[in-house]
């Protein structure tokens, strides 16, 4: 048996509402305990451990908050666009709650890079916002998300709403480029990009990058088990009907 | 003829059929599209300089949203009626279809702005060297409009209170057109070469030219579902 027959096999089971219920509680545990380490180890070396910048002094510590949340709102997008897909061409519920459950998740993290960019754009550049491209295409995105949650919620049938989203998170992926790039198309006030993983030419010193990727990791377990606490309650929600919910119910309340 | 293209020529003729008999309604979204612009000479300044400076953001805006109050006619009638529901039972492919609605749909309402634009340009003392760019972005921008529009619709028209969901769905993804456009429109004010802004419409317009109607549809049977 190869190794993917074993990873299709544990998909197909973790994909069944009843298992993904008992199994997804010991994932938020380990998830959680990975987001607290890494933050915590993160932040003492982004707030304590690293050397201030040559040109913006102390606010650029901002920046373990900003770039990992703006990279969490494109990443959970992404998240969203694929669990979404995968709903619409296997039929598989859990996607489906999985692109719900993120949606909102996305729309904070994305509010948040917008918040804390025009927080450290106070002191930067003197102003608290630009209409730069950078920064309108994330407003795009958090109204992208806005939009999806508000479809969610008007339809109240799970299964239509579910359908509906999907085709809107699909259209609007086509928004992921258009921000990534908008840095190298129109540069305008917002900074280029200091990191380049693959290229290996990052221009960021060394004692920043690593707080910064330690914060990122931590914004990622923090997503992850957010995300299956939310998917939990909604599996439990739209399961509600179905035996195995009800015997639950009847042993918590025993 | 083939079968498909008589599919797509009789939903065509039918749609401006039914368009043309009920001629009052084509009328509301131009005159909104007029009112809103004069709103603005009366709202910041009449005076020339500044009018010229923001004629462009003003036109386009007003054509956006002129667009989108009209898209809530492309399916609504149908839709009710249940000829929706007959025109996905055919065998023709519905994305054809939903492509042939739009056209219809772009030619009563789209075209009628691309006509007006120009004389409402005028009024907004809008450069000479400018005008021949704002018909031109019009017309590669409007397409995308109705055909980004039309996906907003289809999810939506099965909601009893659609109206507002579908500005919130459909107006972060006019977003792009509005940028390229408004500034094209500025830059050949200036004097400058925007081709390039041209291009990139032309690029958006392809775009949702071949793949909106198939999202549409998907979206119609959900709705229809």
């Amino acid at each position: 048996m190869n190794i993917f027959k074993v990873i299709w096999a544990f998909l197909h089971k973790f994909a069944s509402p009843k298992y993904f219920y008992t199994v997804s509680r010991y994932f938020i545990a380990v998830f959680g305990v990975l987001c607290f380490g890494l933050m915590t180890t993160g932040l003492y070396f982004a707030l304590f451990n690293s050397p201030p910048d040559y040109q913006q002094g102390e606010s650029y510590r901002i920046m373990y908050i900003h770039v990992p949340a703006a990279w969490m709102s494109m990443f959970i997008y992404m998240v969203m666009a694929v669990a979404s897909a995968i709903g619409l061409v296997w039929q598989i519920k859990l996607a489906d709650i999985m692109a719900a459950s993120s949606a909102p998740i996305g729309a904070w993290f994305a509010f948040l890079a917008l918040a804390t960019g025009s927080l450290w754009g106070k002191p930067m550049w003197g102003t608290w916002w630009v209409w730069d491209a950078r920064l309108t295409s994330e407003l795009i995105l958090l109204f992208l998300y806005l939009g999806i949650i508000a479809l969610n919620s008007a339809i109240e049938d799970k299964r239509t709403a579910a359908r509906a989203s999907t085709i809107l998170t699909l259209v609007g992926v086509v928004n992921i480029p258009i921000i990534h790039y908008s840095v190298v198309w129109w540069n305008t006030l917002h900074q280029g990009s200091s990191i380049n993983v693959l290229k290996g030419t990052s221009s960021i010193h060394i004692d920043m990058l690593i707080p910064l990727l330690l914060m990122a990791l931590a914004f990622k377990f923090f997503y992850f088990s957010v995300v299956l606490m939310r998917a939990r309650c909604e599996v439990l929600s739209r399961e509600r009907n179905t035996r195995w919910v009800q015997e639950w119910v009847a042993d918590q309340a025993r | 003829m083939s079968t498909s293209s008589t599919a797509f020529f009789s939903i065509l003729k039918r749609d401006l059929i039914l368009a043309y008999r009920h001629r009052s309604e084509l009328i509301n979204p131009l005159l909104f599209f007029i009112i809103v612009v004069s709103l603005f000479p009366l709202a910041i300044s009449p005076e020339s300089k500044e009018l010229r400076m923001i004629a462009p953001g003003v036109i386009w805006v007003a054509a956006l949203l002129a667009a989108m109050l009209s898209l809530d006619n492309l399916f609504r009638s149908d839709f009710e009626d249940g000829s929706l529901e007959q025109l996905a039972l055919t065998t023709h492919a519905l994305p054809l279809l939903v492509l042939a609605k739009v056209c219809a749909h772009w030619l009563v309402t789209g075209l009628p702005l691309i006509l007006l634009a120009p004389l409402l340009g005028v009024l907004l003392f809008l450069p000479a060297e400018s005008m021949l760019t704002l018909v031109l972005t019009l017309t590669l921008g409007t397409p995308i409009l109705s055909l980004v529009g039309a996906i907003g619709v289809a999810l939506t028209v099965g909601l009893r209170r659609g109206g507002i969901l579908l500005s919130l769905l459909v107006l972060p993804l006019y977003i792009p057109v509005l940028i390229f456009a408004s500034n094209a429109v500025t830059v050949a004010g200036s004097g400058f070469p925007v081709a390039g802004q041209l291009y990139f419409l032309a690029a958006l317009l392809t775009l949702s030219l071949t793949l909106s109607p198939f999202a549409t549809a998907a979206a119609l049977r959900i709705s229809l579902s």
